[in-house]
């Protein structure tokens, strides 16, 4: 399968990471506010419901990046990921999603899936 | 039939009106028998027919001129069935009635069998399906213009996935004699315009003798690789007429002999032996160049010599996904020789497209590959490439290209590589195989625990619903015969594809509304040929024709689909809230999930009862993965006995 967007989002991440990171401050997010807010910003759309990802956008749970990174990311991304401004998605929302994305259990080791072991 | 009794029938118009007035007058009539007025003579509820009108009803017809001898149809059917054509899916109509007839009365309704469809794109997509699993063209019949103009997507999408198939359609092309009213509307100077842009090929043919050569050459023409579809348009008074000499003798039927596919020049095979045999990481791409199951064979064997590792694209069952060599599309990033084996975008493969609406919005572009990269080419669609839609993408240029068959120039090729490869150069393939078995492993590693990630996620994730399958199917001669949504790729990634049936790649096109009616019409091969056929059904697709459903249940045509059902046109979906965000707005979303126009929800259409109401067992809806084995047992138990079967599963959106 093609995917041929990959390699330019690791560069652009990697470059607003470099020129825009600085570490800021929220407030504690509510997961069970984040689960809403998740779906309501259609994060979901790409990213899955449970944060998975998928053919269109890469897994952001369980263990998420840091919220600050979250951030800087979400709102400056030029890779395929559109970016959010505070205009579509606050800072409260982004960081109820972020408690979300943290709250969801871990995957369990393929190896102990007998599914995935056949 | 002749009327027997004259004396006790009338006229049916004058009966119906006076029957009518009789129904008013008692309507009106007084409620008690005491009330009446005095009885007066009663009209009577229906008038005597006049003489002119008795003659017309009761006398025995006068013989009207109907067709001596054996009909034009009926020769047709006879040229049809010398290429051994088995199935006709086909949605009736009055244009192409007399060959209908023929070929259900003449022809004993076998090679081909009719199969009544709902829609001619359904038509069309089932001979589509049909070919990839049986390797031969089916024939589907339409209107002329209504019903050309329905079939006109299955079309588009059999020309752009290289699949041969013949539509034939009906035209009262004689204005002088049309049947006035709708006849009139459902014919045209020139049908075949209407597909003449993804057609290999097409005529009018206006003769039996005609027709006869014109069958077997279309035939020929879709046959021979690059495959594609051909037109006919098909005269009804030519269908009508009786069968008559030509040049002092009766038509006949020229004998077929298929045509030997296309091989690469012995130069240009050399050369790109040289390149590959001398690469210090060579890398196969592939898309179409298993057209047959002796190319994966053919493949194995060429990767082998060299030890490169083989991207896949899918649109074929190409190469095994259980080889080591198997590779993501990455592996081209460090290659110094890419071989492109019948590639619908080489220059995608090479590059890369960023949708980020940079560029004034239409996106960024980079390379892929290192500056000297040598690319070699070997397609057959460069042969056959027409101006007017745009399935050949943009231009690449290559350092050797060869207009030909992969898999007929295979075998060359193979040779070729074997004679080149220096004896220096042995060890370090030998060595590039063992790397390539270790990345293999560690990606599978990797993929299978990103399938394990929401494992237990509701509504069901896509790997999850793959493999839940995939358990219960493994141990039968399984078929993957449609997975047609964009992204949906788990089935490939996870599971062990070695044969040819395994998997059949998408529509070509991506047309939607593919996956319905082509699984059902590569079960109907499969079927023939003893395979449980597994589909992975969209629900967008779907709902463009399910028509199709009741088709499958009418010819028994057993196949399990597990619905992918993400409620909405998720491609679309993710498009709207990409440029809202590039334009700074919310994307409106009304009362659904995704921006408004791009849900299938609210209400939620209830599939299992759609494929019930056409014959079809079914359950749903599927929530819970813990539900998903048990349903899947039932279901399965319901294909293998000659059924099909339905789970509508709701599902994550990839």
């Amino acid at each position: 399968m093609k995917t041929p967007f990959i390699p330019s989002a690791a560069k652009n991440l990697l470059l607003a990471s470099a020129l825009l990171y600085v570490p800021l401050a929220f407030a504690a997010g509510s997961a069970e506010k984040g689960k809403a807010a998740f779906v309501k910003n259609g994060c979901w759309e790409c990213h899955g419901f449970a944060g998975q990802g998928g053919a269109a956008g890469p897994k952001l749970a369980p263990d998420p990046k840091p919220l600050d990174f979250m951030q800087v990311f979400v709102r400056h991304s030029n890779g395929p990921m559109p970016p959010y401004t505070e205009t579509i998605l606050s800072n409260d929302d982004l960081a109820d999603i972020h408690a979300y994305l943290e709250s969801l259990p871990k995957a369990p080791d393929y190896k102990n899936v007998p599914l995935l072991n056949p | 039939m002749a009327r027997k009794d004259p004396g006790t029938k009338a006229d049916r118009r004058k009966f119906l009106a006076g029957f009518v007035a009789a129904g008013a007058a008692t309507a009106l009539k007084p409620a008690r028998a005491a009330d009446a007025a005095p009885e007066t003579p009663r009209i009577p509820s229906a008038l005597r027919p006049s003489a002119l009108v008795a003659a017309a009803e009761t006398e025995t017809p006068k013989e009207l001129a109907r067709v001596p001898g054996k009909p034009g149809s009926d020769f047709m059917v006879d040229v049809i069935k010398s290429l051994g054509i088995k199935y006709l899916p086909a949605n009736c109509a009055s244009s192409y009635r007399a060959i209908h007839e023929s070929l259900i009365n003449y022809g004993g309704n076998s090679m081909p069998e009719f199969l009544t469809c709902m829609h001619e794109e359904s038509a069309v997509a089932m001979a589509h399906g049909y070919f990839k699993i049986a390797g031969k063209p089916l024939l589907t019949l339409c209107h002329g213009t209504v019903g050309m103009q329905h079939a006109t997507m299955g079309v588009y999408n059999a020309w752009c996935d290289r699949v041969p198939l013949i539509i034939v359609g009906g035209n009262e092309l004689d204005a002088a004699h049309r049947p006035p009213g709708v006849p009139t509307f459902h014919s045209a100077q020139d049908i075949n315009s209407l597909v003449r842009d993804f057609t290999k090929w097409d005529d009018t043919p206006v003769s039996l003798q005609h027709f006869s050569q014109s069958f077997v050459r279309a035939y020929k023409i879709a046959m021979t690789p690059p495959y594609g579809p051909v037109a006919l348009s098909l005269d009804a008074g030519l269908q009508q007429e009786p069968m008559k000499e030509y040049d002092g003798k009766m038509p006949t039927i020229p004998r077929y002999v298929p045509t030997s596919p296309p091989q690469g020049d012995t130069g240009a095979v050399k050369e790109a032996a040289r390149l590959l045999a001398n690469a210090q990481n060579p890398v196969i791409v592939t898309d179409r160049s298993a057209r047959t199951p002796a190319g994966i064979g053919l493949l194995v064997q060429l990767a082998e010599a060299l030890q490169a590792k083989v991207v896949d694209q899918a649109s074929r069952m190409n190469f095994p996904t259980t080889h080591y060599l198997s590779a993501g599309p990455g592996a081209v990033d460090n290659a110094d020789v890419i071989l492109g084996l019948e590639l619908s975008d080489f220059w995608a493969t090479v590059n890369s497209y960023t949708d980020n609406g940079g560029n004034e919005g239409i996106g960024t572009n980079g390379t892929r590959i290192k500056p000297d990269t040598k690319l070699i080419s070997i397609s057959s669609v460069e042969l056959n490439t027409k101006a007017n839609y745009q399935d050949f993408q943009r231009f690449q240029s290559v350092d050797v290209s060869m207009a030909a068959d992969a898999e007929a120039t295979l075998p060359a090729l193979i040779e070729a590589v074997k004679s080149a490869i220096p004896d220096a150069k042995k060890s370090a393939i030998a060595a590039r195989g063992e790397a390539a078995k270790k990345s293999y492993a560690e990606n599978r590693a990797r993929t299978r625990q990103a399938a394990a990630v929401a494992w237990d996620a509701s509504p069901i994730s896509t790997a999850r619903l793959v493999m839940e399958t995939f358990a219960q199917i493994k141990d039968l001669d399984w078929s993957l015969v449609a997975a047609d949504s964009p992204g949906f790729v788990w089935p490939t990634r996870l599971w062990p594809m070695e044969k040819h049936h395994h998997w059949l790649g998408r529509s070509g096109g991506y047309g939607v509304g593919y996956g319905a009616p082509a699984s059902v019409g590569a079960a109907l091969a499969n079927r023939d040929l003893g395979r449980f056929s597994v589909s992975f059904q969209p629900d967008g697709d779907l709902m463009y024709a399910p028509g199709v459903l009741w088709t499958a249940a009418k010819h028994k045509i057993p196949l399990l689909a597990v619905m992918h059902n993400n409620r909405g046109y998720h491609q679309e979906v993710m498009h709207v809230q990409r440029l809202s965000n590039f334009r700074n707005r919310v994307a409106n979303k009304g009362n659904d999930f995704g921006p408004v126009g791009t849900s299938i929800m609210n209400p939620d259409i209830e599939y299992h009862k759609l494929a019930e109401s056409m014959g079809w067992w079914a359950k749903g809806p599927i929530k819970d993965p813990a539900l998903l084995a048990p349903a899947l047992k039932e279901a399965i138990a319901v294909v293998k006995s000659g059924q099909p079967a339905l789970l509508n599963v709701w599902t994550q959106p990839r």
